[in-house]
């Protein structure tokens, strides 16, 4: 074949590309929502693996005991109401009306199974059984009914049990989770119902008449996973979606502008803090001026965990850094969840003073520390990572940053590698978060796990222990303040700043943001 | 029509490559940018790579603002307050180093073993082979990924992930030239005349394989500074306080749809400027060196 | 040439088989799936029974023996993360990325031989530079920038096609393909192009330099003078020389384009293999890896192995194994 007939050609193809589209005009009937979902979706088995993305696409399909309103406060959900029996029995009773997918209602045998499930599932490298360790008996007093008897007094069993999904006994029984990948076991009480799944693409729903709550406004829903930021953005402006979630910080000015969509944005639950090393005599990347370790520990001083609070510029950090995608922190939790303190306020961008305790605390000319933290988790964590370098840098204490996928930090930060770490944290209670941030690490409570500076301080861990033991609620909240109160007065960790969350949508859509940074299509309305 | 006169080969040489203009102006381009990368510290206004010299508040600035330290940021400021005009350079010669360095020793090493294997044939050859298929499917984020975890981040560890990457290419490639060199006559003579393995192998058959691999070897400097960008994309590259090219432009791409287009444009410009004049003068080297063209 | 083939496949197996104990050894030294996967509520016991639990606790030889055990009968492990067999994860994404992989290399072949032959007939001429130049953007700006300008131009902007996504697939033999519908192809033109362009400028420039060098050999000036028309010239003796490197270059690249369609695959979230590999790479899960790398090998192998047979069927100069 001839070149010239070959350019021919090509010219005609490209006529051809051209004119397709005005005959395939986004055919999107008004009762349809498509949303563009941020986290790779890896089962849609409830109980096998618990992260966010796989909990978001099956909220769909599936509802918990408890529901958590988008303040994360606690409210009913399939349990209508639920009473103290004695400091370890809980009565917990189901709303009436509850029809599951096929069709059958929702019986207390089907509850007692679900918190059953989670514990048989063995080859899970993050599964559920954490929530229901507290669990000592599950007895189905009638169909309504159920009673929960836990192993010690536990005030926050509520909170926990709204981790655990609740599925059809008699379509799950045997299920696995290529049951629910198929779609087979995937017969649940939640506003939508299965359609069918593409792994690594999309989930397509359709609405469930027969749900209890206010009716859904979409009859179709589409949750695709799109994880590339840029990608997830350009989509929507394109009109491929109707929704996003998690807005890119360095877009949401341009996507505010834009007349065509909405942005509605939230403080989240997820607090960006940094782990100081106070236990070791010598940790590892502390080092004076010329590279020799220090004789002590400078992060085991009050004062220059102070100076180092006092030099990080949380303000610039929040207009520059995440482009107002921050709220500066002074709390362990986010504002509005059980436990947060008002009256503390975050730490006053103070370089001059950050000098001061540190020359007081004997390091007139500072020293040196490696900052650590991942790349690819947080929003903009490098960037966060780098301007504290920075600013650390300014008041003498000379920072180095390593910064490296989670995948690669994660377990350094763990085995104790490294001495400053940043971590993010998301809690819907203030006792929860200090449990598993700030209490002494101690293995057979279960306690300290994420504590990787090893902070000890037996008077929070005390109010904490009678936090969990009370389930009068005003009470548990009343001591989970104080705990926090007290671990933030001491620094046992430094709070850098709440992220916001955002949501991103075509203008005539309206969304209630949510703390917990969950997207729910039948929270989406036409506006 | 050709000189009565022989001119030396140096001298026939720059006659060839001067023949082509264009060719002239990218040496002259690539010879300015590498001048200009060397004598950073000397040109820029700021080190980018030195924490104490950035502010925060200066971050994403428009071309032309001024800074709170007295200089002007010609090409505008990024995210964390770096004088983009300082960084591309700094960048500059980061990236540059990263390419050439990695492209020569991968270079190299696929000479040698590409050569071994070619002479010695059998099951030397056969093992060769089959570790170069292995190379060749062992993905490059993964080799970084690995550095990374067990030795941290850093300029060595990428340029190391990188010659990993990319010798096998050249080793296989050497080889399917050396084994057509080695059919030829002179092969022949040289073995009779009785030189050493050896000696047939790098004084012989090396000269006559070496052309066209050095036009390979520029086409990859360009590509081992693109995979170094993406590798920088992926959170695997350089670290974030001493950016490469790469990573400025992987760091600016978010901004790309917001209207701050300098974060990733420029750098952006300055890549391409490299890439297109390390490859125009390959492309004239080549045309220049190459027998089957005069 | 059977032995030769046999051998081949006996080499191979050893392939696999250290490539198997690299990643291994690799992940290893990464991390654990666990510290990455695990719930944020879990306490110490539970991290310690989920390590054992999955056999991770145990000494890298022990877990490599086991893996190897059951690797020998078929079973390459399940997924950490979706609880799959490794194998029917990457089998359900194959069909995606082969999809995109051949019809990167159509563009490739297709756009690239006739206008790499186009500047190789007229290298001084506007069309020749333009095309010359153009082809080193295609190796020299990073994949995943010229993505996102594709996807900016051409959906954003100008709304012709998808932004990102697989469009609708249809059954044939159980494989869902997307080529045979309009939608589907939509869907596969930008992230094609994108993945092509690398291979296309390699192509261009491969058959420029071949035309080039082509067009000073004798057999060209006789076919001249015989009085052989120029479009006959080139179709006949130009094409068919430069035809077996280009083909062969072609082939070797096919390969990487299906393994390493990731950065693409990410940008234009396409559900390929490309894409579990990385999401798979972020969370340490070890046996999709593993599984993933070793179908990788063997790809390699298959292609190389054609590769080198069709070398030696078409130039009788190699002798198939390089040996004197």
């Amino acid at each position: 074949m001839s070149i010239l007939k070959f350019q021919r050609i090509l010219r005609r193809g490209a006529v051809l590309l051209c004119i397709t589209p005005f005959f395939q005009a986004a055919i999107t009937s008004a009762a349809e929502l498509r949303i563009g979902l941020s986290g790779e979706v890896t089962s849609l088995d409830p109980h096998y693996l618990a992260a966010q993305p796989n909990l978001t696409v099956a909220r769909h399909v599936f509802e918990s005991l408890t529901d958590v309103d988008p303040q994360t406060r606690l409210i009913p959900g399939l349990a209508e109401s639920w009473r103290v029996l004695d400091a370890k029995t809980w009565e917990f009773t189901l709303r009436r009306g509850v029809i599951f997918h096929d069709g059958t209602p929702l019986t207390a045998e089907d509850v007692a199974f679900s918190l059953q499930r989670p514990l048989s599932i063995k080859g899970s490298p993050g599964g559920f059984a954490s929530y229901v360790r507290a669990i000592a008996t599950t007895t189905v007093v009638d169909k309504r009914t159920l009673r929960i008897k836990t192993k010690y007094p536990y005030g926050a069993l509520p909170e926990e049990l709204n981790s655990i999904l609740i599925v059809s006994k008699r379509a799950a029984l045997k299920a696995g989770p290529e049951d629910f990948d198929s779609g087979r076991a995937m017969i649940g009480t939640g506003p939508y119902k299965f359609v069918n799944y593409r792994r690594g693409d999309r989930l397509v729903l359709e609405r469930h008449d027969g749900w209890w709550g206010p009716r859904p406004a979409w009859e179709r829903v589409t949750l695709r996973v799109v994880t590339s930021d840029p990608s997830r953005t350009a989509a929507l402006l394109a009109g491929d979606l109707d929704a996003i979630e998690h807005v890119p910080s360095a877009d949401i000015k341009n996507l505010k502008q834009n007349k065509k969509l909405r942005v509605m944005q939230t403080t989240s639950w997820r607090t960006i803090l940094l782990h100081l090393d106070q236990y070791r005599a010598q940790p590892p990347g502390i080092t004076d001026h010329t590279g020799k370790p220090l004789p002590h520990n400078p992060f085991l001083d009050l004062r220059v965990r102070k100076a180092l609070s006092k030099a990080i510029h949380r303000e610039a950090i929040a207009a520059r850094v995440m482009e107002g995608l921050a709220v500066p922190a002074a709390n362990i939790v986010s504002p509005g969840v059980f436990g947060h303190n008002t009256e503390l306020k975050p730490e006053a961008y103070d370089p001059e003073g950050a000098k001061r305790l540190l020359a007081e605390a004997g390091y007139p000319k500072g020293f040196r520390v490696t900052l650590a933290g991942p790349n690819n988790r947080y929003i903009n964590d490098e960037q966060v990572l780098q301007t504290v370098a920075q600013l650390l840098t300014r008041v003498g204490i000379v920072t180095r940053v390593e910064a490296a996928p989670m995948s690669a930090f994660i377990g350094r930060a763990r085995n104790g590698d490294t001495a400053f770490s940043l971590l993010g944290w998301g809690s819907f209670a203030a006792d929860l978060a200090l449990r598993s941030l700030v209490a002494t690490p101690t293995a057979e409570k279960g306690w300290g796990t994420w504590n990787w500076g090893h902070y000890s301080n037996l008077k929070v861990d005390a109010l904490m222990e009678q936090a969990f033991a009370s389930v009068d609620r005003p009470k548990r909240e009343a001591l989970a303040r104080e705990a926090n109160t007290l671990a933030m007065n001491d620094l046992a960790i430094i709070p850098l700043h709440h992220q916001v969350v955002s949501w991103a949508m075509r203008a005539n859509l309206d969304y209630t943001p949510r703390t917990d940074e969950f997207t729910f299509a039948h929270h989406f309305t036409p506006h | 029509m050709k000189s009565a006169v022989a001119l030396s080969p140096a001298r026939e040489f720059t006659r060839g490559y001067a023949r082509d203009r264009i060719a002239v102006v990218a040496l002259w381009v690539l010879c300015a940018l590498l001048l200009a990368a060397i004598a950073a510290p000397l040109i820029t206004p700021q080190n980018p790579y030195d924490l104490a010299q950035l502010d925060i508040l200066d971050s994403k600035l428009a071309p032309g603002a001024a800074s709170t330290a007295g200089y002007t940021y010609w090409l505008g400021s990024d995210d964390q307050g770096r004088d983009m005009f300082s960084a591309i350079l700094y960048g500059l010669r980061i990236s540059l180093g990263v390419g050439v360095l990695s492209t020569v020793a991968a270079l190299a090493i696929g000479l040698v073993i590409g050569l071994i294997a070619a002479r010695g044939g059998g099951w030397v050859d056969a093992l060769i082979m089959r570790v170069v298929d292995l190379q060749l499917s062992f993905p490059s984020i993964l080799v970084a990924l690995i550095l990374l975890a067990l030795a941290g981040q850093g300029v060595d560890k990428i340029i190391i992930a990188l010659i990993v990457v990319q010798w096998a290419y050249y080793a296989r490639t050497v080889r399917g030239a050396a084994l057509v060199e080695l059919r030829k006559e002179y092969v022949d003579a040289a073995v009779c005349a009785g030189y050493s393995s050896v000696r047939v192998l790098f004084r012989h058959v090396l000269p006559n394989v070496l052309p066209p691999l050095i036009v390979v070897a520029t086409v990859q400097v360009a590509h081992a500074i693109a995979l170094e960008a993406t590798l920088s994309f992926l959170g695997l590259g350089m670290p974030i306080t001493s950016p490469s090219l790469g990573l400025l432009i992987a760091n600016g791409y978010v901004h790309l749809l917001s209207g701050k287009y300098w974060i990733s444009f420029f750098p952006g410009i300055a890549l391409l400027l490299t890439i297109v004049a390390i490859n125009l003068v390959g492309d004239q080297l080549r045309d220049v060196l190459n027998p089957r063209l005069k | 040439m059977l032995t030769f083939v046999l051998r081949r496949l006996g080499q191979s197996a050893l392939a696999l088989f250290v490539m198997s104990v690299l990643v291994f050894a690799g992940v290893y030294a990464i991390g654990n799936p666990v510290d990455i996967l695990i719930s944020p509520q879990a306490d110490q016991a539970e991290i310690a029974q989920t390590i054992a639990r999955l056999g991770l606790d145990r000494p890298l030889w022990e877990q490599y023996w086991l893996f190897l055990k059951s690797a020998l009968t078929g079973d390459l492990g399940v997924s950490y993360a979706a609880s799959v067999p490794a194998i029917t994860l990457i089998l359900e994404r194959m069909p995606a990325t082969l999809e995109l992989a051949l019809t990167a290399t159509v563009i490739a072949i297709v756009l690239g031989i006739p206008l790499g032959l186009l500047a190789g007939l007229k290298p001084e001429s506007w069309a020749g530079r333009s095309i010359m130049a153009g082809s080193i953007l295609g190796f020299s700006l990073p994949t995943f920038w010229v993505g996102l300008m594709l996807i900016m131009v051409f959906s954003v902007q100008l709304g012709w096609l998808p932004a990102t996504g697989r469009g609708t697939t249809v059954e044939v033999y159980g494989i869902p393909l997307s080529f045979l519908t309009a939608d589907g192809i939509r869907h596969l033109i930008l992230p094609a192009t994108n993945l092509a362009l690398f291979q296309l400028s390699l192509l261009i420039r491969l058959t420029r330099a071949g035309t080039r060098e082509a067009l000073q050999q004798d057999y060209v000036r006789y076919a001249r003078a015989k009085g052989v028309t120029e479009h006959n010239v080139v179709r006949v003796h130009v094409l068919r020389n430069i035809l077996i490197p280009v083909v062969t270059v072609a082939g070797l690249e096919l390969g990487s384009l299906i393994a390493f369609a990731i950065v693409t695959e990410t940008i234009f979230a396409w559900p390929g293999m490309g894409k579990l590999l990385i999401d798979s790479i972020n969370v340490l899960d070890r046996p999709v890896i593993v599984a993933y790398l070793l179908v990788i090998v063997c790809l390699f192998i298959v292609i190389n192995l054609l590769v080198d047979l069709l070398y030696t069927a078409l130039d009788p100069r190699v002798r198939l194994q390089g040996t004197r």
